[in-house]
């Protein structure tokens, strides 16, 4: 596999569970991504970032075979199960669906199964709602709590905190670092939100039609592809907040669990040189 | 009993709606109402192919729907060309070929009105097995890819990137109206087939609180109409088909009436 420059040097026993490789998509002759080399394995998680347009849902796209390549090759390595959250998703009301049908939308799963991961998710109350009449935030976790029940190797969350108010962004990617912890998952986000984001990840794709840089947040964050792509307010905005993060750990009590939440996953990557 | 034209037209009828309710879900949820149209359309041109080559007119229908309905899959394709259009087309070019190839082959008649609306009441034995027997069939594979087909309906990307095989349920329950349609040409016409569909769904909705059960009462209330419709067509003495669209319309206006009335209550 090759590894960018720029990349972490691969553990040995890394388990890849998606990949591209000079990876090349264009729609109607105009390429929206070129060059793109990155892979995710079991337990990490990775970010990608960039500005609207730069191609962030097209890779994770390529990645899960719903876009043809153009050139090189992207795909998920064989028998890797998927949870997916996709960008966007909204219920026509002339089809009835309720919080608990959707559940099982993919794959049958018995009734305490269902409870287990609504309540993981903190939306235990809705299983009887239509799937119509929730708010974004709702929603958002609803299809979190579908995808855990999948038990993926790979959660493929596509701009996850959409319509979730900022404590609530905080929370729910705390929630993905914990489930990544207890699951053993490997976690691929979107995301165009810089502030939380930086800090819930360990490695950080920064992404403008090619793979402008990569690497943990920390690093990232200097790199001046990255400041030039978000100007430097943004950058020292990013700072701040993750050090922010640090100290709001109460927002963990919102999520309903059995397991102990007393170890610090969040930060793992937050080194000295945040400021 | 089978002897009784009612009793054929009855049971024939009924057949086809308990088939036409779960699919007609499906149509209504996928917005294809205008897709069944189309393949409704290029029935006549199965009419015609299919007395030109002297096979039942049915079984020249089944074919030329089907055709169509793989046509539609492929023009799908082609993102610049708006489904919509394709399908008008389709269904005008369909029509207009049928219409064509049945005034200009010598010695070739057809009983336009027959086609156009419908002909329950000359149901016979044979006709009755092959819409029992293909509805057995149609259903057993609705019921075998229903999870699929259902996710597909709701996030087709979702659906995808979790290992369901989109295009090939697709194509599976296009081909599934397809063959529906030819059947319920004999019952309400060419012309009137979608309503057979979609008009028992939109009835159902207001009934249901999960696809599941929306797909069993579209079945249930399309029973009612072609039995209604039937019962209106003795007593009124007026053509079948249009009845039968006529009782699956009074049933659609009595649910929308009462459950709207009973919202309001419990409202106050």
């Amino acid at each position: 596999m090759d590894t960018g420059p720029d990349r972490l040097a691969p553990l040995p026993d890394r388990r890849v569970l998606a990949s591209a490789q000079a990876l090349a998509v264009a729609f109607g002759g105009r390429t929206v991504l070129s060059g793109v080399d990155m892979d995710i394995a079991a337990g990490e998680i990775v970010t990608i970032i960039g500005p609207n347009g730069s191609g962030k849902t097209t890779l994770v796209k390529a990645l899960l075979g719903l876009v043809p390549v153009t050139e090189g090759a992207a795909g998920l390595a064989k028998g890797t199960r998927i949870g997916y959250v996709p960008q966007r998703f909204a219920v026509d009301t002339v089809l009835p669906l309720s919080v608990n049908r959707l559940m099982t939308l993919t794959a049958r799963a018995d009734n305490r199964a269902i409870a287990t991961a609504l309540d993981r998710v903190g939306v235990g109350h809705l299983r009887r709602a239509d799937v119509a009449s929730l708010s974004g935030g709702e929603t958002q976790r609803v299809l979190l709590a579908r995808a855990l029940l999948r038990q993926p190797d790979l959660l493929v969350l596509d701009e996850p905190v959409q319509g979730v108010d900022f404590a609530g962004e905080a929370a729910l990617y705390a929630l993905i670092g914990e489930l990544r912890d207890e699951m053993g998952l490997g976690v691929l986000m979107v995301s165009h939100d810089l502030h939380v984001v930086m800090a819930a990840t360990d490695q950080v794709l920064c992404l403008n039609g090619h793979i402008c840089c990569a690497g943990v947040p920390s690093d990232v964050s200097r790199h001046p592809e990255f400041l030039r792509l978000f100007g430097r307010q943004a950058a020292a905005t990013l700072a701040v907040y993750r050090h922010d993060h640090d100290h709001d750990h109460d927002l963990h009590g919102e999520v309903v669990s059995d397991h102990d939440h007393s170890h610090d996953h969040s930060h793992e990557n937050s080194h000295d040189h945040t400021h | 009993m089978l002897d009784d034209f009612l009793v054929r037209a009855l049971l024939g009828g009924i057949m086809v709606a308990l088939v036409a309710g779960p699919l007609g879900c499906f149509v209504v949820w996928r917005r294809m109402a205008y897709f069944g149209d189309t393949m409704a359309h290029s029935g006549l041109l199965g009419v015609s192919m299919g007395l030109l080559l002297s096979v039942q007119p049915i079984i020249g229908v089944a074919i030329v729907v089907v055709l169509a309905a793989l046509a539609l899959f492929w023009l799908e394709r082609f993102r610049w060309l708006a489904s919509d259009t394709a399908l008008g087309m389709l269904a005008h070019g369909s029509l207009a070929v049928g219409l064509v190839v049945a005034a200009t082959v010598p010695g070739l008649r057809i009983d336009l009105m027959s086609y156009l609306f419908g002909d329950i009441l000359a149901i016979g034995r044979t006709d009755l097995i092959w819409i029992g027997a293909g509805g057995i069939v149609a259903l057993s594979v609705l019921a075998f890819i229903w999870r699929d087909l259902l996710a597909a309906t709701v996030q087709t990307d979702l659906a995808q990137a979790e290992g369901v095989p989109v295009a090939r349920v697709r194509l599976i329950f296009a081909l599934l109206v397809a063959l529906l349609i030819a059947a319920a040409m004999k019952i309400v016409g060419i012309l009137l087939v979608t309503a057979l569909l979609i008009t028992p769904a939109a009835t159902a909705r207001r009934l249901s609180g999960s696809p599941e059960a929306m797909a069993v009462w579209a079945g249930a209330v399309g029973c009612v109409a072609v039995s209604g419709g039937l019962g209106l067509s003795l007593w009124l003495d007026s053509p079948s088909g249009p009845s039968i669209v006529l009782a699956a319309i009074v049933a659609f206006l009595l649910v929308l009436l009462i459950t709207t009335f009973r919202a309001k209550k419990a409202a106050a």
